[in-house]
């Protein structure tokens, strides 16, 4: 019979090659392989930084140097060989851009490849987008309306020189460089990033938006990015990841700080699509990231994320609910193929009063992958009526792959409720012929399952981001599609 | 419209079907009867294109052309249609975002555009309104903690949507009380033309005092036994099965 068997799917899957994978020849100025407090000086040098920053580094150089690599995440691969990577790499050619004309026409078409037409992305969304190409800023959009209403949205080397005072009062305040292995080393070597401030009362009348790259074999890539949201404002952040294909394994080690004051709200989302390397498990990102963010009084902070890609992804987006009635959430759904593995989830750390978190978590395995949801409620002894409501639902395909949930709750407060609720289910043979015999093939018939699946998430993204990760899930598990 | 000779099917290599054979014309409406274990569910399955089945002789024909190659989706977008006897639920896809899905995946198929919306919306509320279902019901979760009649309403439902030539009904009476019953029959009343055709397959006769038969077969061990009209769906309920069996021997 000319029927689409799940052994076929699993074929496809497999040799489906990744979308993205292809490598832009930028000329690149690169450092030497290696990491020692030179390469630390050099680097804060390179960039102009003023002494405290370099100082900043050195500090968290020295920090790190003490440091081991944690092993407690149900994560297994090949460390890094932190004294082969090569910390610094930006694009040779650093234009100061007046238009689209100036920008080299190999990184137009790195752009037009991914999807990403900036001339199309300001008219059509209202987006403004600030690349980061391996490293390094080449075309910051929107300035001017932003600036208009004060609000700053800039690479955060950029930052560090225009704004230095607002960079030095809240760097490291979430995220202490002392935190862990990878917060450390990100704050020794983070070569760029975001930086954004809303000012008092503002709302930002645009999505901020930042489309991080991977390029130059070999580079490790340290972003850094720090929102700060002054009392009574708003702002809404999209983070989307591509990267080329690669064989030897690269890093990954982000740090991201949110800091909500009084009344004001973040929404920070994340669309992430490194390389998961190839069917084996040869190649593919190291995804290392610590992400945390900090409320005040009334304040609210709102995770949400779709990770498709990644050899190997750790990474916690948490709230720390310090002001009194304070809100977090966590939506994540995590999709791992192949040989991929995942351990993510949130920490919800409940000190003030009334604090309020929700946690949806959607784990998809497939192939021969490990997804883990951890996650941890905490609730402080002053933190009165506090509440969480947990959901971890997984949903696996084949007979390959494993779910495993970790949920850690400490509660310290009678007063806490938690609640937690897990559900693993499979796609059944017979939901799929259900399908079939209405039309609807078997890839489609999965696409539609699993977003079925993802749905409470998937809403809770901007509309055109939505749309972008309803694809990616649609490739990372169908082949064919897309 | 279908043509079955000689089909012969196995699972797990234990033999269902042994031979059987049917013929039927559009406009007709047919009835499978039998007792449990006959294979009726099976004969269901294997025209709709399950893999389970082993299908080891015979063929099955929709309009002159032989099905039994193709994969269940194809055999859809040709028409054939199966209500469930225990329609699944697909958690977080909404009726109306199935059906679209499946009508659309059916016009893909043939090489049409996506249905207009407008138009999709258009024959939702026509079809709702024969079948007496609230609009609100199709907001929810496919099967998502329906009720027995709700299951059977909505299979119903994509039936009308999906406009098939041949309805298979896998008994769509069981688990439904009297009122839901009513409700179903007189929607398959509504769709029935002479352009399409139903088999309705059936323990008990009491559906069939709605959707009256042209044809009553019966299926036992395999094979069909006895075929006659409406009547002898009355004969087996006031006989039972017992006497089909003695007269077999």
């Amino acid at each position: 019979m000319s029927k689409y068997t799940e052994e076929d799917l699993e074929k496809e899957l497999e040799t489906q090659e990744y979308k993205y994978g292809f490598y832009t020849d930028i000329e690149s100025d690169t450092f030497p392989v290696g990491l020692n407090e030179d390469v630390v000086r050099a680097i804060s040098k390179k960039k102009n930084e003023p002494e405290w920053m370099t100082e900043w580094r050195l500090e968290a150089f020295r920090v790190w140097e003490k440091m081991e690599e944690p092993e407690w995440a149900n994560v297994h691969y090949e460390k890094p060989k932190f004294q082969d990577i090569a910390y610094y790499s930006a694009p040779k050619k650093k234009p100061k851009l007046n238009s689209l004309d100036e920008v080299d026409p190999e990184l137009l078409d790195t752009f037009k490849r991914l999807g990403i037409s900036i001339d199309e992305q300001k008219k059509l969304a209202n987006v403004a987008v600030d690349i980061v190409m391996d490293s390094v800023s080449v075309a910051t959009t929107f300035k001017k309306t932003l600036g208009e209403k004060g609000i700053i949205f800039m690479p955060i080397s950029e930052a560090i020189q225009e704004h230095p005072e607002l960079v030095r009062k809240y760097l490291g305040t979430v995220v202490p460089t002392t935190d862990n292995f990878y917060a450390a080393l990100n704050s020794a070597v983070f070569s760029d990033g975001s930086f954004c401030y809303i000012p008092k009362g503002v709302r930002c009348p645009m999505e901020l938006s930042t489309y991080f790259r991977i390029n130059e074999g070999g580079t490790g890539q340290f972003e850094r990015t720090l929102v700060v949201a002054d009392k009574g404002s708003y702002v809404s952040y999209l983070e989307g990841c591509t990267a080329p294909s690669r064989d030897e394994n690269q890093l990954h080690a982000a740090v991201v700080e949110l800091i909500a004051m009084d009344d004001a709200e973040i929404k920070y989302s994340t669309v992430q699509n490194w390389y998961p390397g190839n069917k084996e498990g040869k190649g593919g990102v190291y995804n290392f990231v610590t992400k945390r963010g900090l409320c005040e009084n009334n304040a609210k902070i709102s995770w949400t994320q779709v990770e498709t890609g990644s050899a190997v992804t750790w990474k916690y987006p948490s709230c720390i609910l310090k002001g009194n009635n304070s809100v977090g959430e966590f939506y994540s759904i995590a999709v791992t193929n192949n040989h991929q593995q995942a351990d993510t989830g949130t920490k919800m750390i409940h000190l003030g009063k009334n604090t309020r978190s929700t946690i949806i978590s959607k784990g998809i395995s497939a192939g021969h992958s490990q997804n883990s949801y951890r996650g941890l409620v905490h609730v402080g002894a002053r933190a009165e009526n506090a509440r969480n409501f947990s959901q971890c639902d997984s949903l696996l395909m084949g007979n390959a792959c494993g779910a495993h949930t970790f949920p850690y709750i400490e509660a310290k407060n009678k007063s806490a409720q938690i609640e937690h609720e897990a559900t693993t289910s499979k796609i059944g043979e017979d939901q799929l012929f259900y399908c079939n015999q209405r039309g609807i093939d078997t890839e489609k018939a999965i696409a539609l399952i699993v977003n079925g699946f993802s749905k409470e998430v998937l809403n809770k993204l901007p509309m055109e981001f939505a749309v972008e990760a309803q694809k990616l899930l649609e490739i990372s598990l169908e082949g064919s599609v897309g | 419209m279908l043509k079955i000779e000689n089909l012969q099917a196995s699972i797990d290599d234990k033999s269902i079907l042994k031979g059987l054979n049917l013929e039927v014309k559009a406009g007709e409406v047919h009835a499978i009867m039998g007792p449990n274990g006959a294979g009726k569910s099976t004969l269901a399955n294997i025209i709709a294109g399950k893999e389970d089945y082993e299908v080891t002789a015979g063929t099955i024909e929709l309009n002159g052309e032989d099905i039994s190659e193709l994969a269940p989706e194809e055999r859809a977008h040709n028409g054939v249609f199966l209500s469930f006897q225990y329609p699944v639920e697909i958690p977080g896809v909404s009726v109306t975002n199935f059906i679209k899905t499946a009508i659309n995946e059916t016009r893909k198929a043939k090489g049409l555009e996506d249905m207009p919306a407008k138009d999709m919306l258009k024959m939702i509320r026509e079809k709702s309104e024969l079948l007496e279902i609230d609009r609100k019901f199709l907001s929810r979760s496919l099967n998502e903690g329906f009720s027995g009649g709700e299951k059977k309403r909505n299979e119903i439902f994509q039936m009308a949507m999906l406009e098939p030539k041949l309805a298979i009904l896998d008994e769509t009476d069981s688990g439904l009380d009297i009122d839901a019953l009513r409700i179903v029959a007189n929607g398959v009343n509504k769709l029935k033309s002479k352009d399409n055709a139903v088999i309705v397959i059936t323990h008990y006769q009491r559906l069939l005092d709605y959707i009256v038969p042209d044809f009553v077969h019966v299926l036992y061990d395999g094979k069909i036994v006895k075929s006659g009209d409406a009547s002898l769906a009355l004969e087996l309920e006031a006989k039972g099965y017992d006497w089909i069996k003695k007269e077999l021997v």
